[in-house]
Parts: C-alpha cells; sequence; structure tokens
C-alpha cells in the first residue's frame, strides 16, 4: 500500500489537534505560542500535500507566503511577551488577570 | 521505502508534539518542536517540496526557534517548577480536543471521494525552482509586494513595543 493524500492530511489534522490541546491546557504564554505555531505548521503540510496530489503549484506559493507571515508573527508576538514580563513580572497566563472584575 | 520514511518522519513529527504539549520546561518544550520542524520538512521533502524543505528549516527551525530560546532564556523564568497544567483546564481541553477529533474524523471519512482524483505524477510539480519563479513574479507579484510590506512593518512594530515608554508606568 502506498502512502496517498489521506495518510498526509491525517498527520496534518493530528498535529492540529495537539497544537489546539496546547492551546487550551497549558500556562506558560511562551509554549501557547509554540503550540500555535505547531498548528500554522499542521496547515502547511496539508497544503503541500494537496499541491502535491493536484499537480498545481498554488499550495506550495500560498506555504510560502504563510512561512514568511509567521516569521513576522513569531517577531511580534515575542516582543509582546517580552513588554508583558517587563510591566507584570510574569508569563503564567493565571497571573495575567488585570481583566478580572 | 518512502512509505518507511513517511512513517518514520510522522511518528518523530506527531511524537515529539506531543513533548512540546507535555514537558513541563519551556526549553525542552522548544526543543522538541525543533525536532518535530524536522519532521515535517522531511514530509516535505516526501512530497517533493524542496525548497520548502530547506527553508522550513531555515525559517523556522533556524530564526524561530532560536528566537524562542533566547526569549525563554532572557526572561529565565522561575515557574519552571510549577504543574504545567491544572486539573479542570486538561478536563477542558481533553473535552475540546474530543470535538474538534470528532470534527477531524469526518473530515477524513469524506476524503474517501478525492483518492480517486488523485493524479499522482513521477515527480511533483513543486519539485522545479522554476515554477516557483514563475508564480511568484506573475500571478502573486502584489502578495510578494504585500508581504514585503509586512515584513517591514513588523519590524517597525517590534521596535516601537520594545521602547521604554515613561508615561505609562502609572497605569498598572
Amino acid at each position: 500500500m502506498t502512502v496517498g493524500l489521506t495518510e498526509y492530511l491525517t498527520v496534518a489534522v493530528v498535529l492540529f489537534v495537539i497544537g489546539f490541546v496546547g492551546v487550551l491546557i497549558r500556562k506558560n504564554t511562551l509554549v501557547i505560542y509554540m503550540c500555535l505555531e505547531l498548528m500554522l505548521v499542521a496547515s502547511t503540510i496539508a497544503f503541500v500535500a494537496f499541491s502535491r496530489f493536484n499537480g498545481t503549484m498554488d499550495g506550495n506559493v500560498f506555504v510560502f507566503f504563510i512561512l514568511t507571515v509567521a516569521a513576522a508573527e513569531v517577531a511580534v508576538g515575542l516582543a509582546i511577551i517580552v513588554a508583558l514580563f517587563r510591566r507584570r513580572q510574569t508569563v503564567q497566563v493565571e497571573e495575567l488577570n488585570a481583566l478580572k472584575n | 521505502m518512502a512509505d518507511i520514511l513517511f512513517y518514520i518522519f510522522a511518528a518523530m513529527t506527531i511524537g515529539s508534539s506531543v513533548a512540546v504539549v507535555i514537558n513541563p520546561n519551556a526549553v525542552n518544550s522548544a526543543l522538541a518542536f525543533l525536532v518535530g520542524l524536522l519532521g515535517v520538512s522531511g514530509l516535505f521533502v516526501l512530497l517533493d517540496s524542496f525548497l520548502l524543505a530547506v527553508l522550513m528549516i531555515l525559517v523556522y527551525a533556524g530564526a524561530v526557534v532560536a528566537l524562542f530560546l533566547f526569549i525563554i532564556m532572557l526572561l529565565d523564568m522561575q515557574g519552571g517548577e510549577r504543574k504545567p497544567f491544572s486539573r479542570p483546564t486538561a478536563v477542558a481541553g481533553f473535552i475540546g480536543a474530543a470535538l474538534l477529533a470528532v470534527c477531524a474524523t469526518s473530515l477524513l471519512k469524506g476524503l474517501g471521494g478525492l483518492e480517486s482524483a488523485e493524479a499522482v505524477s513521477a515527480i511533483g510539480v513543486g519539485a522545479n525552482l522554476k515554477h516557483y519563479a514563475d508564480q511568484l513574479f506573475t500571478t502573486y507579484l502584489l502578495p510578494v509586494q504585500v508581504v514585503g510590506f509586512l515584513l517591514l512593518i513588523a519590524m517597525l512594530g517590534v521596535i516601537v513595543l520594545s521602547k521604554k515608554f515613561e508615561g505609562l508606568e502609572d497605569i498598572k
């Protein structure tokens, strides 16, 4: 049995679910951010697999843009986290409750 | 042979992603993330997208993970010993994951119809670098410009965010 589109999409879906669970249950902002990146990577696997098995170029080019946007996003997000840490001395989400009450 | 490689890379990716989520230490999570990205780029090689595999290693494994590790060590968090997640959030996460898994299963079941449309050529269209240039400089010329501006704006945003503002200290 040869590996087809379904196997690659299964890997992408499992990776996305793992990233989603990580965003839900982790408390450290940096690890939550890493899990967000994991979800982005899962979507790129799906794009490249569709592109390969349809014989088109669009999925590959889209992954190109996803990589660029992810790099910009990581730079800005980590700057926000550093600014947050400078102000509040913590990055644990349960202590970031300024909007509570 | 390619099938065995697929299963090796898929196991590597998924196993290290699980390690990212369950590891209490942020540095270990970042290193597991790095291993997972190597697995993903292996999957890209199996899909004949060699350029994207190299870019994945350069951009993600090189720049993004290095930036993550840099920030983790810069902040020097003392919270590494505390529990990574509490019981209510674990239950909520499990329920959310179960719902998402149900959606994913029904999605994958519906993929049976796609299997017939599968036109597997000998080598993927993504293997040829000329196709990237063709697309990026004709069809996707405007998105390339927009993404260039996005990078510029992100750079400016990071500079502004890292600046110290004098008047804002009393907002706490």
